[in-house]
């Protein structure tokens, strides 16, 4: 697990074998693509990548276009251009009809650390969550990453696709197992559960290993797709362990957190904390894991929440 | 009335800065840097004062020179001429310097800053050095004293990914301490990747882009209701103007006949991925914002002689907001990272070395 792997650079290349297959695929890019990897499309069908410039709103409107005229658009920038920016036409012109739209917002949540918070993302999920019928999903890893990007274009309808910059710690192999809306059971426990995605999940094993140390076993959860959510899994988890934590690279507010606590205050009301972004503006460093730190994303915070649910037991 | 007006009167004309400071430090410093002895550049002084040129307050009380409104019109028509504009003292935290020597040491700011945080956007920040200097240095009217005077000009970097020149340029007029540039993008420093308002001298936070001439129109029509003769300056990238927002924004400025509000055009020719024209082809520029209601004009944006014309052309233009095409070269001032070369790339201590040399 010591191992790093870009999610992006995975993603990029996937997009040429996907694009293979699929001779309907086709690839927009609002001048990112040397960030996003979708060089490597372009370069494999320059005849189906469209340079679209510096024009995120448009990108989606031109996508919907394509779809309702047969073609799968796969809509790559920065989360918060492409997702946040570009909601109201997302919802509109993509969503409400239902075309078969895929949004991908790289460099979403604090990875883009040293450019600062006018491009760190902690909205995107809760603002793509909202839309009715929108998927949305948050891979751990660069693997995951893979399959995820298979199963929403394999998929009808309009998805959103979450990736970070730069490498980030592996947790799974390649060609592993991926069910849109299935959570996936990392690690089983009895004291409490950890339900993350994204970066976090690897973070959670990490802290469930520490714990594990001073006798506390700990489930960790991927739950990798916030919509449609794995309902079932979270009300498991809850009936198991009785303690629940959830992690996310995001705003506690909206996300993940949100979402799994909506479910147990309905199903099954449960002892809950949320380690995520709480409800700040983040800023700019050189180092990634410092910004991680600073905000409360660690290892730490996770192993903290655990306690603290286990105490309310 | 003058009909002709010395050399020693120029100097004086074109030095007088923008923030009050007493005539005898003004005269006292064109003396030291030009050798000229005090006693003929109080003579000329007198003369200029006479002729309604500049004003001050009579010894022993010695008030703030400034420029009158006639003598403003004059030295801008004089510093017109380039050599003038480089060798022009502006004023900046160290005294009075060079202009030509203050953007060089800018461009090595820079460098230094970005080979420091290990990121930035080199090229984008070489490319607007120019216009920033002659905007703060020169142009426009403020008080590094008093950041948040109400009739200041304002400055929207809309292309903030060029934050690091506006630090530096920030720094040299006496906003931001020189110690602490080297922080930029260091975890708790106030030195943000895109501008932001906390920083002092910093009118709007930036780094989405697309979203500054917005900001400015906001800005121009507030000075309006407050009947403030300040004026607002807005630097636009070129593949920036792809977004629909510049576009949205320019046609507010025109319904609303800000002419108070002056665009600047970064026409670098390049956006992140390439040439501006096979992305998205903006030509013919100038036309655009002319049917969209604009004063436009094209200037050499590398060149603050040129600039300063344009900048000064602006404010003769009534009843419609005013932008200037700047035609600029990405990563301007060092060899070899002219072009796009350098759109991310941060240079290694052998490249910064090598640049650093080419700017001595
Ligand atoms: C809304 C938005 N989309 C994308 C980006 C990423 N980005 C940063 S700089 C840049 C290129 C800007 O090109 P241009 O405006 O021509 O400025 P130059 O760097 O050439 O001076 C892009 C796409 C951004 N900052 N904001």
């Amino acid at each position: 697990m010591a191992q790093n792997a870009s999610q992006l650079e995975h993603f990029g290349r996937a997009l040429v074998d996907l694009g293979l297959i699929n001779e309907e695929l086709v690839v927009l890019d609002p001048d990112v693509a040397a960030s996003t990897k979708v060089t490597y499309f372009a370069e494999r069908f320059p005849e189906r990548f469209i340079r679209i410039g510096i024009s995120e709103q448009d990108m989606i409107g031109v996508a919907a276009g394509l779809a309702a005229s047969g073609k799968t658009p796969v809509a790559c920038g920065f989360a918060m251009f492409v997702a946040c920016r570009s909601w109201e036409q997302i919802s509109s012109s993509v969503a409400r009809p239902e075309l078969n739209v895929k949004i991908v917002g790289s460099h979403s949540g604090l990875s883009p650390n040293a450019d600062g918070d006018s491009h760190q993302t902690y909205g995107d999920v809760a603002v793509m969550r909202v839309i009715p019928d929108m998927k949305v999903v948050v891979p751990a890893d660069a693997p995951e990453a893979v399959e995820a990007l298979g199963a929403i274009v394999d998929t009808p309808g309009p998805a959103y696709l979450r990736l970070a910059r730069g490498a980030t710690p592996v947790a799974y192999t390649e060609g592993c197992e991926f069910t849109l809306g299935r959570a996936n059971v990392m690690r089983d426990g009895s004291d409490a559960s950890v339900i993350a995605n994204g970066v976090m999940v690897p973070i959670a094993l990490e802290a469930a290993g520490s714990l594990a140390r001073e006798g506390i076993s700990v489930k960790v959860v991927d739950m990798h797709t916030v919509k449609p959510l794995d309902t079932d899994a979270i009300v498991k988890a809850a009936a198991e362990t009785g303690a629940i934590v959830t992690a996310e690279e995001h705003s506690v507010i909206g996300g993940l957190g949100s979402a799994v606590a909506e479910t147990l205050v309905e199903k099954r009301p449960t002892p809950m904390e949320r380690v995520g972004i709480m409800d700040r503006f983040g800023e700019s460093s050189r180092s990634y894991s410092a910004l991680m730190a600073k905000m409360g994303l660690t290892s730490d915070a996770i192993e903290e929440a655990v306690r603290e649910t286990m105490r309310r037991k | 009335m003058l009909r002709t007006i010395n050399k020693n009167q120029v100097l004086i004309l074109t030095n007088i800065p923008r923030v009050p400071a007493s005539i005898t430090s003004v005269l006292r410093g064109i003396s030291r840097r030009h050798k000229i002895p005090l006693s003929t550049l109080k003579r000329n002084a007198q003369i200029l004062k006479e002729f309604n040129l500049i004003a001050y307050g009579d010894p022993p009380n010695f008030s703030g020179v400034e420029l009158t409104e006639l003598g403003r019109f004059i030295s801008n028509l004089t510093v017109g001429e380039e050599p003038t504009v480089h060798g022009n003292m502006v004023q900046t935290r160290s005294g009075f310097r060079p202009l030509g020597t203050v953007i060089k040491d800018l461009r090595k700011t820079v460098l230094r800053m970005i080979a420091e945080a290990g990121s930035g956007h080199l090229g984008a920040s070489l490319s607007a050095v120019d216009i920033l200097a002659i905007l703060y240095m020169i142009k426009m009217k403020h008080d590094p004293k008093n950041p948040s005077w109400k009739d200041r000009d304002r400055f929207v970097l809309s292309k903030g990914h060029a934050a690091p020149a506006l630090y530096a340029v920030l720094s040299e007029a006496g906003y931001i301490s020189p110690d602490r540039l080297m922080t930029l993008r260091e975890i708790g420093s106030q030195l943000q990747g895109h501008p932001d308002m906390e920083i002092p001298g910093v009118d709007a936070s930036t780094g989405s882009l697309g979203q500054g001439l917005s900001i400015g129109v906001g800005m121009a029509l507030a000075s309006k209701m407050d009947g403030s003769g300040s004026r607002t300056y807005v630097l636009l990238g070129d593949g920036e103007l792809n977004e629909g927002q510049i576009w949205e924004a320019a046609l507010t400025a025109a319904h609303h006949g800000l002419d108070n509000l002056t665009a600047i055009v970064d026409r670098n020719g390049y956006q992140l991925t390439g040439r501006t024209e096979e992305i998205k082809a903006m030509d013919p520029l100038a036309d655009k914002w002319r049917s969209f209601g604009w004063e436009a004009m094209e200037a050499d944006g590398n060149d603050p002689a040129s600039i300063l014309d344009a900048l000064n052309a602006c404010d003769l233009t009534t009843g419609k907001p005013s932008v200037i095409i700047a035609m600029t070269t990405k990563g301007k001032g060092i060899s070899f990272m002219e072009g796009n070369k350098y759109s991310r790339k941060t240079p290694d201590a052998q490249e910064l070395k090598r640049a650093l040399k080419e700017l001595t």
